[in-house]
């Protein structure tokens, strides 16, 4: 029987990872406000769900923009036939307008130096493609979305080196970190190209300071490698602090005047499927300053174009000016009010998260939750909460994180109602399982009780503390 | 600092398919705006049918609008990212497959798998397929394109089949273990065969017989075949199109290894005409490579938006019935005023029954039998007769003077004005635009055979 390719047989596409198999038992017993209310919640798909009302208005109140019409006369063999692989020009005007936008027109951007893809998914993939050769290396920080495994390596040949972030500083980068990464990848006789950042971070929630932008910048203009800022959930970033592309660092720098060549080493991914929720359209970009880069970019995207129906529906919409005003601002705060819910649901059965102030979900510390500080412990929660509790949620080893009890959980994917539900679940879960020690027969001995006692007298205190005064909906 | 393949041209871009193209770019024909622009011929389009695709969505408007039976379904499109695909855009497709196919073949919907067009279909295939620097055979002349999608990020190397005029470029059995043979002295493992079926450029569906000589040949070597038969609905004449999957089924190699080696291509961008949409898909009996297929079509799905427009039309049966037919009727009756109109400037080409092109003879009009002299035939014509079509050698044929051109991807009026500057610019060679003594007398050498030929073909009208 004649083989198959290597990439076809491995496992390297990072499927067999707990984040994937979360979703298959979810698949199996997916909850139903209606039909399957003992189903589990779907927590673990960074989705917004939250501002479809607002789309959905626009196209019944635009109806060219989906009837492959201008100005009602139809265009529609002219979008069947659109296959250019440069883009929709009215499309890319209008989305590089929109990503100045969301960063507060501090930054603007060339459509002549966007390319589009099949979503980020494609977009970071292509840009791997085009950076890096097979064997050679990018550093990430850690935690990272667990797709990263697939999307950057997979038909890549290229390897991940993490940057280990811990929780000793809200998981920030740090100059010895990135070193650190560095040498290992050194060591391990792996050209570094370039490290790629999440900003906002996917799973943190988090923005990255200045501090961190400028560090990163300095570090590989002095490796002379490249640096592709993921920001995908730059739209998602509803509170304070506020967002800080890296373009505005290269900008505030001055790298764009003074011939820099980091200026060129730098690449922004973005797509629409988080800000905007329509991760079904398959919308993705690379921006970059490098027009080789450009070049090699766009001529790769004819794997993976974006359907010019798509294209045009879109490009209608993101030029209304008065729709993305209203929708940008509105979407952050339906984000902000949903996050806070997640929050202060999590904080009523005892549990807080790094405060966060962007994305689709927050990381939460269960750390006090485990049997012990280990893996195993936070797979053993893990698989509690997924199959007791029945919330499906992100496991932080998922997402390479480097200490066990992190888990990233989603709030913008499902209705206030089923948030509401799955945060009583959890209370109640941790009510249980800590007032009932011995029932559970885990054979433990005097040391785990022990544990377990300062655990339960740690979350007793703080639902005391939070019962006190039971604001609704706070 | 970038990565090999973003710096190298194995992009293949640079051939001359792609720089006919910057030269249309340049100077584009308009009937009104720039009737003496270059008339392009060199794209590969459907256009003859559009207005059956939207009368059909203007009786329909819930399918473009995101409705289904009135009701909104935005939300639920827009949330749509399985790379499982719309189970019911692929179950229109399978059926649709199987009717192009005179329902010879049962396809199942699990065995699909969408992709971003064609393009991303055959590169994904040749990832699942094909290690870096293992070779794939291709008959020639083949797609200009496969450069690109077959090799550049996948590292697989083509070795191609060569086919000649002497039998109307048919593959042979000894056409292939040549290719093979040559194959081995490069050190390249040969894992499969792919081939296009109907031909681009040919134009023609290949016969049983090749395609029994393809199934004996990637038997006998343990190897997989790769049939991209994107041109399927276009076969507008007989001999009537045979998938490779009815040649096996009627060998009843259904339950044997071949059949999970048998890996189809599809798309709607020629059939349909919607290149702009990104439609494609592999079809194939092979679990492993439906599976890893499904998870690399992350790279390119299809938007939902798109996937639920099309599995609407498609589910109309009267629609698909009513467009295949006169689809079909468009193209055959296009084909054979272009043959008819080449035939009375004393140009003939190889017979044919599908596709959207005609592959061209114009052997007698090259000033001498090389590619050096049909790349001259071809700036001349592109350049002084006005016409992007597209080289025999960019198809990587073997023998000069071939050429690739297209009928279906503009009006018929506009066909008629690229006839008239063939029979009067091309042939008539009354342009007095040329310099050199050696091209002169090259004119008048192909002046003389072409007064032979027009004589010839003359004596009867339309074919």
């Amino acid at each position: 029987m004649c083989m198959l390719s290597r990439k076809a047989t491995c496992n390297s596409h990072g499927q067999d990872s707990s984040y994937f198999l979360g979703w298959q038992e979810y698949e199996k017993n997916p909850f139903h406000e209606v039909r399957n209310t003992k189903g589990i919640i779907q927590m673990g798909l960074a989705e917004n769900q939250l501002c479809f009302d607002i789309l959905k208005s626009w196209i019944a109140n635009n109806p060219d923009a989906a009837g492959f019409k201008r100005n009602g006369e139809s265009i529609f063999a002219e979008l069947a036939l659109f296959q250019d692989y440069h883009g929709i020009p009215e499309f890319k005007k209008a989305l590089t307008e929109f990503m100045s936008e969301i960063r507060g027109n501090k930054v603007s951007f060339d459509p002549n130096h966007l390319v589009l893809a099949a979503g980020a998914t494609s977009a970071n993939e292509t840009l791997m493609f085009c950076l890096a050769n097979h064997g050679e290396a990018f550093l990430l920080p850690t935690p990272y979305y667990p797709g990263f495994d697939r999307d950057l390596k997979w038909r890549t040949g290229v390897e991940i080196i993490p940057i280990h972030c811990t929780s000793s500083n809200g998981f920030q980068i740090t100059e010895t970190a990135l070193q650190e990464a560095y040498l290992e990848a050194q060591k391990r006789n792996l050209r570094v190209k370039g490290v790629l950042v999440t900003n906002p971070s996917n799973p943190l929630g988090t923005t990255m300071t200045r501090n961190e932008l400028n560090m990163l910048v300095s570090f590989v203009d002095e490796k002379g490698i490249h640096l592709v800022s993921d920001e995908i959930y730059s739209g998602t970033a509803f509170s304070t602090p506020s967002f800080v592309s890296v373009m505005e660092i290269l900008k505030e720098r001055k790298c764009d005047e003074n011939g820099s060549q980091v200026w060129k080493r730098v690449h922004v991914v973005y797509s629409l499927s988080k800000d905007l929720g329509l991760p079904g359209f398959r919308v993705g970009a690379i921006y970059s300053n490098d027009d080789m880069v450009v070049a090699a970019a766009t001529k790769m995207s004819s794997f993976g174009l974006v359907s010019s129906q798509t294209q045009y529906l879109l490009a209608a919409m993101l030029s209304d000016k008065k729709l993305t005003k209203n929708y940008i601002s509105e979407n952050h705060k339906r984000l902000r009010q949903r996050q806070k819910k997640l929050v202060s649901g999590l904080q009523k059965a005892g549990i807080s998260c790094l405060k966060g102030n962007a994305g689709l979900f927050c990381w939460v510390d269960m750390r006090h939750l485990l049997r012990s500080n280990t893996f195993e412990a936070e797979m053993e929660l893990w698989k509690k909460i997924v199959y007791e509790v029945r919330l499906n949620i992100s496991p932080g080893s998922s997402c390479h994180c480097t200490e066990p009890g992190w888990f990233r959980v989603c709030f913008a994917n499902m209705s206030e109602e089923t948030l509401d539900l799955a945060m009583q679940r959890l209370k109640a879960f941790v009510t249980e399982y800590y007032n009932v020690p011995e029932v559970n027969g885990h054979g433990q001995n005097s040391r785990l009780n022990h544990s377990r006692r300062r655990s339960l007298t740690k979350w007793v205190f703080r639902l005391s503390f939070d019962d006190r005064s039971p604001i609704p909906g706070r | 600092m970038l990565s090999k393949k973003a710096s190298c041209d194995s992009h293949g871009q640079d051939s001359s398919y792609f720089l006919g193209w910057e030269e249309y770019e340049k100077n584009p024909y308009h009937q009104v705006h720039n009737p003496n622009g270059i008339i392009q011929m060199g794209l590969a389009e459907n256009q003859l049918s559009f207005d059956l695709v939207e009368s059909w969505l203007a009786a329909n408007p819930d399918a473009a609008g995101l409705k289904r039976n009135g009701e909104s379904v935005f939300r639920e499109l827009a949330l749509f990212q399985d790379y499982h695909g719309l189970p019911a855009f692929k179950k229109v497709l399978v059926e649709m497959m199987a009717k192009m196919r005179g329902n010879k073949v049962k396809l199942e919907a699990n065995n699909l798998v969408l992709t971003a067009g064609a393009t991303s279909a055959n590169e994904t295939l040749m990832f699942c397929l094909a290690d870096p620097g293992e070779a794939i055979l291709l008959p020639t002349p083949y797609y200009p394109g496969f450069d690109r999608d077959l090799k550049w990020r996948t590292g697989a190397e083509i070795v191609p089949i060569q086919c000649t005029s002497s039998n109307g470029f048919k593959i042979t059995p000894s056409a292939l273990q040549d290719a093979y043979e040559r194959a081995r002295k490069f050190n390249l493992k040969v894992k499969g065969v792919l081939i296009t079926n109907p031909s681009n450029p040919l134009g023609t569906t290949m016969t049983l017989l090749e395609l029994n000589h393809i199934i004996d040949f990637v038997i006998e070597k343990d190897i997989h075949i790769i049939s991209d038969e994107i041109y399927s609905g276009t076969a507008f004449d007989s001999p009537s199109f045979v998938s490779i999957l009815e040649a096996l089924m009627q060998r009843n190699l259904e339950n044997t290894q071949v059949w999970n080696r048998v890996h189809i291509v599809y798309s709607l961008s020629k059939d349909l005409g919607l290149p702009g949409f990104r439609v494609g898909m592999i079809y194939s009996n092979n679990p492993a490579v439906v599976s890893a297929a499904t998870k690399m079509s992350s790279f390119g799905l299809i938007s939902s938006q798109t996937q639920y427009l099309l599995s609407q039309m498609l589910s109309d049966k009267k629609f698909t019935r009513k467009y295949m037919t006169e689809n079909k009727k468009r193209l055959l009756k296009r084909k054979e005023m272009f043959v008819s109109g080449l035939k009375s400037a004393g140009i003939t080409c190889l017979e044919s029954n599908a596709g959207l092109f005609c592959w061209v003879d114009m052997r007698h009009l090259l000033r001498s039998n090389t590619f050096e002299a049909e790349m001259e035939l071809w700036e001349k014509v592109v350049c002084d007769v006005g016409l992007n079509i597209s080289p025999g050698s960019s198809c990587h044929c073997t023998e000069p003077g071939w050429f690739r051109m297209c009928f279906a991807n503009m009006s018929e009026e506009t066909l008629r004005v690229a006839m008239q500057r063939i029979k009067v610019k091309l042939v008539d060679g009354n342009q007095s635009r040329s310099t050199t003594a050696v091209v002169k007398s090259a004119r008048l050498q192909i002046q003389t055979k072409w007064v032979l030929q027009l004589a010839s073909y003359n004596r009867g009208p339309d074919r």
